[in-house]
This record gives C-alpha cells, sequence and structure tokens, in this order.
C-alpha cells in the first residue's frame, strides 16, 4: 500500500534519510522507533507530501507521490500529529468535520453527524461543543484521530502522537489506537512506547542516522534485536538508570 | 460659555455636514487601505521573491514620505500628467495609499501570527491554498490583526483632517473657513474637537469590546 524506495532527504548540509527502502502491506502495523532526529518523522512528512524527498521514490496505493499527486494521497493517507494541530477556533466536532465539508465537499449536516459518531468512538461524545482549548492533551489528541478518521483514509501516520501527554493520558490515546489496529487500519507509527509497539506492532523498524538499522516482526526486533546498536538503545529507553 | 453655546448652535450644521464628509472620505481611505493593504501583505508572504521585494520596497517607500505630500502629489501632480481628480476622490486615494502599508503590516502580524503546524495540519486534510488561507489562516489571524486595525482606522480618521489641505470640505475645512469669518476660534475648533472625539471615542470601545470577545473564544 506504501512504499519507499531508495528514498533519500537533506536539509541544507544535513542528510537525514538515508538511501530508505520499505513497504507496508495493507492493514499492517509498522512501528517506526529511534532515537531523536534519526529521520523516523522526517519519513511519514515525506509520504504525505508535507516534506519533499531528494531522492528515490515513494508510492501510494502504485501512485508515486509528487505534487500533482498529493490531493489525492492525502485522501487516502491521514495524519495524526504530535502537538494535535487542532483548529483552536473550531469546535471538536467542527474539527472533525472540516475535513469532510471542506475537502471532500459533503453536505454539511451528514458530516457533523458523522463527526458526532467518530467523537463518540474515541470516548468523547459529551465533549461535542468544547473548544481545543477546553481539553487535556489526550482528548485532543483522540479529537485528532477522529479528525484523520472522518477522512476515510486507507492508512493512517502517527507522528510521535503520544510523546506531548500526561503520563497518566498516554493510555486513553493508546488504547483508542489499539482498536483501529484491531479494525484492521493500515497504520505507521512512530513512537517512543516500546511496549505498545511490542504488544501492537506487526512490524518494528529501528533507525538511527537517517538509515533504518534494523527491522522484523515486532516481537522478535523489541525482545531479541540483532544489531548491537538496536540493542543498546533498547536498554536505554527500557532501562534508563 | 453661554456664547459657547449660541455659538454651538449656529455653527453645528455647519460642521455637521463637514463631518459627514469627514466619514465619507475616512471609510472610502480606510476600503482602498484594506484592499491595497492585504495585496502588500500577501505579497510580502508569498514564496516568490520578487513580490516580496515589490512589497517592502513600497512599504517603505510610502511610509517614509509625510502623508499631505502624498496627498499634494495625488492632487496637484497627477493632473499635470492628465489625471484629473475632483478634491474628495484625490483625498480618498491619497489616504488609502498613505494608509494602506500600515495596514499591511497589521495584516501582516496577523499572518506570521498563525502556528505552522495548523497550516500543515489543513494540508494533511488534503485542503487546497484557498480554503487554508478562508478557513484557517483569516479567521485566526483576525484576532490579532483586530487590536491594530481599530487603532490604525482611528488614526486614519483623525489624519483624514490632511485632507483640508487639498480643499476637501471635511470637517476641520469647514471649521477652519467659519473660524476665519466669525473670528470665534475657540468655539470653532472646541466643537471640531468634540466632534472628533464623538466619533473616535465610541469606536475605540467598539475595538475594544470586540477584543474581548475574541480573545475569549
Amino acid at each position: 500500500m506504501i512504499s519507499l524506495k531508495n528514498v533519500s532527504k537533506s536539509f541544507g548540509d544535513t542528510q537525514v534519510l538515508k538511501d530508505i527502502s520499505f513497504e507496508i502491506q495493507r492493514g499492517e502495523v509498522v512501528c517506526l522507533i529511534g532515537p531523536s532526529g534519526s529521520g523516523k518523522s522526517t519519513i511519514l512528512r515525506c509520504i504525505n507530501g508535507l516534506e519533499r524527498h531528494d531522492g528515490g521514490e515513494i508510492s501510494v496505493d502504485g501512485a508515486p507521490v509528487t505534487d500533482k499527486s498529493l490531493p489525492a494521497i492525502r485522501g487516502k493517507v491521514a495524519m495524526v500529529f504530535q502537538r494535535f494541530n487542532l483548529f483552536p477556533h473550531r469546535t471538536a466536532q467542527e474539527n472533525v468535520a472540516e475535513g469532510p465539508i471542506h475537502v471532500a465537499g459533503r453536505p454539511v449536516a451528514e458530516a457533523m453527524a458523522e463527526a458526532k459518531t467518530l467523537l463518540e468512538r474515541v470516548g468523547l461524545a459529551d465533549k461535542c461543543e468544547a473548544y481545543p482549548a477546553k481539553l487535556s492533551g489526550g482528548q485532543q489528541q483522540r479529537v485528532g484521530i477522529a479528525r484523520a478518521l472522518a477522512m476515510k483514509p486507507q492508512a493512517i501516520l502517527f507522528d510521535e502522537p503520544t510523546s506531548a501527554l500526561d503520563p497518566e493520558r498516554v493510555g486513553e490515546v493508546l488504547k483508542v489506537m489499539r482498536a483501529l489496529a484491531d479494525e484492521g487500519m493500515t497504520m505507521v507509527i512512530v513512537t517512543h512506547e516500546i511496549g505498545f509497539a511490542r504488544e501492537v506492532a506487526d512490524r518494528v523498524l529501528f533507525m538511527d542516522g537517517g538509515r533504518i538499522v534494523e527491522s522484523g516482526p515486532a516481537r522478535e526486533v523489541l525482545t531479541a534485536p540483532k544489531v548491537e546498536r538496536t540493542r543498546v538503545f533498547l536498554d536505554r529507553v527500557l532501562n534508563p538508570l | 460659555m453661554s456664547q459657547f453655546f449660541t455659538d454651538a448652535v449656529q455653527f453645528l450644521p455647519i460642521l455637521i455636514s463637514g463631518l459627514g464628509v469627514t466619514i465619507a472620505v475616512t471609510l472610502a481611505a480606510l476600503v482602498i487601505s484594506v484592499v491595497l493593504g492585504l495585496v502588500w501583505a500577501l505579497m510580502g508572504i508569498s514564496k516568490n521573491p520578487v513580490l516580496r521585494g515589490i512589497s517592502r520596497v513600497v512599504i517603505n517607500t510610502v511610509r517614509g514620505i509625510p502623508i499631505i505630500v502624498q496627498l499634494f502629489y495625488v492632487y496637484f501632480v497627477l493632473p499635470e500628467l492628465g489625471v484629473q481628480l475632483d478634491a474628495f476622490v484625490a483625498g480618498a486615494i491619497g489616504l488609502g495609499i498613505a494608509y494602506s502599508v500600515y495596514q499591511a503590516e497589521n495584516f501582516r502580524a496577523g499572518f506570521s501570527s498563525v502556528d505552522p503546524m495548523l497550516i500543515e495540519a489543513a494540508q494533511a486534510l488534503g485542503m487546497s491554498e484557498r480554503k487554508i488561507m478562508l478557513r484557517v489562516i483569516m479567521p485566526l489571524a483576525v484576532r490579532v490583526t483586530l487590536p491594530p486595525f481599530g487603532n490604525t482606522s482611528v488614526m486614519l480618521l483623525k489624519d483624514s483632517s490632511i485632507a483640508s489641505t487639498i480643499t476637501v470640505a471635511e470637517l476641520t475645512r469647514a471649521g477652519q473657513l467659519l473660524a476665519v469669518s466669525t473670528f470665534q476660534n475657540m468655539s470653532v475648533y472646541t466643537l471640531i474637537a468634540l466632534l472628533y472625539l464623538a466619533m473616535s471615542l465610541p469606536l475605540t470601545y467598539l475595538v475594544g469590546r470586540l477584543e474581548r470577545r475574541f480573545a475569549r473564544k
């Protein structure tokens, strides 16, 4: 469904992605893990064209990511952001309905009703009328997930969806994500939640310095890494003392 | 004091007709300044370096010339180039151009206050550039732009008195003519000052209220 072939990307003199290749099948849940600055988020941002890759090819559903194909690709691949990025001047329900109404051109009443259903699904039935500023981080992120779902995407990209949350609020977001994974949604997740990756992901890609250092089934990579760099990273994350 | 009230009864009808012209020239100049200001501001945040350069040159040039000189230019110089404008139109255009650069700064501050991450969120939804401008950037920029926009508008109202120098029969001009013919300087200029205040104070109050309403949301 999503495929990267020899993708590279530089910011000025710094090469942040070096010869990245992988494929993601429909229904697969893949976690990208690795230290900060290793290029994980940049990969997500290149897939939906928020950044332009310099070399190689990214394709979604067989269509290469180019300026021309971007609108179609953004219709298929939704994104959930670390800092939620909800529109502060619109209620939770309006945030969710924004894409269906103003991008997909759906009738307002229908889109608003569906937005309500989606908010119920992420456990926020009573927050339809709330503005983002009145919601906790965990609640805002669940609205963010509902907003992504509203576009009926074939895949969702999650860019560190729980990194900006109170530790207490992480669980409520991960629960929603696990439910999505169980329903067969294709998901690419940049995360530092190793436990979640082990439980939910089909596959894990470990990145360092702009390269994929190790990849494989989640349990294998996360419990018995083959590469020393992966082992050191996991050890530091899991046993910080 | 009783002299003042007799004068007031006598002068107010004339001054109020001048007030009408003041309001008209201010509103016309405001519309021109908003339209041109938006053009300069949008050029200023454009990706095209040529457009950005033009915007900067226009803003610095216009800001660097006294408003009265700009009005003289429009009213006295343009006719020599074959563009004959009546005083009211020249005043509105001159003030509109002069104020467009201040409006541009207000708009630019508003645009740059919008969190780029919200624009990314809109892009990720697949929104077109136009929709992003209308649905995300504009509504958020308005909150930041409104207070300085209100102040600029009040300044424009007061500076519309400069149009008196090119014979626009607005409030100040009407008062000047009254003063030289009646010698009642105290009464005339006090009335003029009060009439300007009667417009600028409610306007300032209104802007403050709007500002608070936006802040609450």
